[in-house]
């Protein structure tokens, strides 16, 4: 079986999330990043399939960005067979139309039987990206999975697809499909670093040039801001000390606390 | 005639070949007495006690060790190692060797420790804090930080702050009573700014080997480019690595854990203990600067030159200490029926009747402190580093204190 994963690189939360000059994006300068935590479910997912039912080859699909190389070494490390990105150098990432244009390209040329992408990324402002490459690439769509089941002849997939309330709805997907993955049946492994070094001077990072996508964003961001101080929210000021007295005090007045 | 262990048990290898520090010894030289079980704090709760750990590995069944859960159990306490009649590396050389060849073998460590690796993989420090934060310690210091990530130069003391005391709060407290406490001194001292990263000792003790290496790739790259007469920590963990692992990379220098560089300098020190510290103090012995380097009178020399301190012993003392409970742990050992070391230690502390336990590592206050609250005995002891009482004695230490 062929999977395909894709892997977004987001802002690292570590650092405080500034917005631009322009009021209309993030500013990306000096930010430090991460793989998105839901693609790297979708990794560990294609990972554990690989392991359990039968031979079969992940291929990790990226765009150049943030601090993609790293990601990509540990991805082989875990287990990925191939690791491929996509030339890119703009200094925001693209919007998600246009990233699942880039995505699709390289991912029909593999003839994925089955491609994970996470269901969600923090930096997402405007649209799913997992729903925009299945319609890229004309295949079946399931979001909000929490695991999957490839069939021993890898024709169908039994997924979990959670809905609110903790329902889980038990579906079988006809191959090839597009799967957006919320949780994988294990959590990301931990490779050792040794290993992750040791795919540094191994493992190739294939590059694939993909056509220049030129789409525009759905929607144009107008203005980017902090959440506004709502009417009946209290933002409480201080040292991390005062703060803790007045929420004490909160409490003790509402009966929560005596 | 000499037995081919080899043709009996292919691991034998592997257990023989690790390094040893001098004077110990390999697995090899195990007789199975079972004092290391005996002495274990957890043993009570293993699967495999450490002797039992050994009888399997040499007996061929390394993989059943490997993937119990009694190899995440041990927190580094080297009460095993310290009373091995055959001096048996097992503390740190042998549980290290074995949780590395397990995460090489696919078995995942338990959780806070994978999250703390990858946390030092990323951001150079396990509390998964901002690099660029690290300085934070230094913002509200009434002494001038001669921070040597932007001006090198020479200095008398490569101070390396490490993560805890640079990053939590109830730690940088002590952090900045040394700042004072170094000032004070006349010491021409530097720290290394955001650049520093952590030095590796849990990651080494945990079996992160790979990543241990890189800290000390990083690190001695990072130190070669200053010059320094000392390095002095205040975290004994970090002391021990770099005196004890850290050579084995041709990596050495000249290091000392605050409390020995403190009372090597006991006359400077006492001119400045002025106030009068009124408490009856009981010392815990960390298990890196106690057992492993069995350095138990200086931190005992600094706490009684204090004018007014007077200083009790609890039943378990120096190379008998009962180990805090360490780093990472906690919910593994929970959830296998291990008992909270620090738990049992605020109470053997609080039985000497002491109102100060007084600690020298930076694991230990919250540790103790949060063990406190959990036990009943918050406002009864309350726990202090070395650092802020000699301060409090010195006059240079925080108003408040937390």
């Amino acid at each position: 079986m062929k999977i395909a994963v894709v892997v977004r690189q987001v802002p690292d939360l570590i650092e405080p999330v500034e917005i631009a000059d322009s009021g209309k994006a993030v500013d990306l300068e000096g930010a430090a990043f991460r793989a998105n935590e839901a693609d790297d479910l979708a990794l560990e997912q294609a990972i554990l399939i690989k392991e359990k039912f039968g031979p079969s080859a992940v291929t990790v699909v990226a765009l150049d960005f943030g601090d993609i190389d790293n990601t990509l070494y540990a991805a082989a490390a875990k287990g990925a067979d191939r690791i491929i990105k996509i030339p890119y150098d703009q200094a925001q990432p693209p919007a998600p139309k246009q990233a699942a244009a880039m995505y699709a390209e390289v991912i029909r040329s593999l003839g994925a039987d089955l491609v994970l992408v996470g269901t969600y990324a923090h930096d997402e402002l405007e649209s799913t990206l997992a729903p925009l490459v299945a319609l890229k690439l004309d295949l079946p769509f399931v979001g909000v999975v929490r695991g999957v089941r490839p069939s021993a002849d890898g024709s169908i997939a039994t997924v979990f697809k959670e809905f609110p309330g903790a329902a889980v709805a038990k579906m079988n997907v006809k191959l090839p499909a597009l799967l957006g993955i919320l949780s994988a049946d294990e959590p990301p492994r931990y490779v050792p670093v040794s290993r992750i070094r040791s795919a540094m001077k191994t493992a190739k990072i294939e590059e694939q040039e993909v056509g220049a996508a030129a789409l525009t964003s759905v929607a144009t961001i107008q203005r980017l801001h902090h959440p506004a101080v709502g009417q009946r929210a209290e933002i409480l000021q201080g040292s991390v000390d005062q703060v803790a007295a007045k929420i004490v005090s909160i409490l003790r007045e509402k009966g929560v606390l005596k | 005639m000499a037995v081919d262990h080899a043709r009996v048990n292919p691991e034998l290898e592997f257990l023989t070949q690790l390094d040893v520090a001098p004077g110990r010894k390999t697995v090899l030289n195990c007789m199975q007495c079972g004092m290391c079980s005996g002495s274990c704090p957890l043993a009570n709760a293993m699967e495999y006690p450490p002797r039992q750990m050994i009888l399997h590995a040499r007996s061929g069944y390394l993989d059943d060790v490997l993937k119990s859960p009694s190899l995440w159990m041990c927190i580094g306490c080297y009460t095993c190692s310290y009373r091995c009649p055959r001096a048996v590396e097992l503390a740190d050389g042998l549980w290290p060797a074995m949780r590395d060849k397990a995460m090489q073998n696919g078995v995942q460590p338990p959780t806070e420790v994978r999250d703390a690796f990858q946390n030092v993989f990323k951001y150079g420090n396990a509390l998964g804090q901002s690099p660029r934060k690290r300085m934070g310690w230094a913002e509200q210091l009434d002494v001038p930080v001669r921070d040597l990530s932007k001006e090198r130069a020479p200095v008398e003391v490569l101070w390396l702050v490490c993560d805890y005391p640079a990053y939590h709060p109830r730690n940088r407290v002590v952090t900045r009573a040394f700042a004072r406490i170094l000032t004070a001194l006349g010491i021409r001292w530097g720290v290394l700014g955001n650049k520093e990263r952590a030095i590796g000792d849990c990651e080494q003790i945990f079996g992160e080997e790979g990543l241990f290496e890189s800290l000390v790739e990083y690190n001695r790259e990072l130190f070669g480019k200053h010059q320094f007469e000392k390095i002095v920590l205040l975290d004994p963990h970090s002391y021990r690595s770099m005196e004890r692992f850290y050579p084995r990379f041709g990596a050495k220098y000249p290091v000392e854990h605050y409390t020995t560089f403190l009372a090597h300098r006991m006359d400077q020190v006492k001119a400045l203990l002025t106030r009068p510290v009124e408490a009856t103090v009981t010392y815990h012995d960390n298990c890196c600067v106690g057992r492993r380097c069995e350095c138990y009178d200086p931190p005992r020399a600094l706490l009684e030159a204090i004018p007014g301190v007077k200083l009790v012993e609890m039943a378990h003392n120096r190379g008998d200490a009962l180990c805090c409970g360490g780093m990472w742990l906690d919910a593994h050992i929970a959830a296998h029926g291990g008992d909270r070391l620090s738990d049992r230690r605020i109470r053997e502390a609080a039985d000497t009747q002491a109102g100060v336990l007084a600690v020298s590592c930076p694991f230990e206050l919250s540790r103790f402190e949060d063990s406190a609250k959990v036990v009943g005995l918050e406002g009864r002891i309350k726990v202090r580093d070395i650092v802020e009482l000699l301060a409090e004695s010195m006059d240079l230490g925080e108003k408040e204190t937390p």
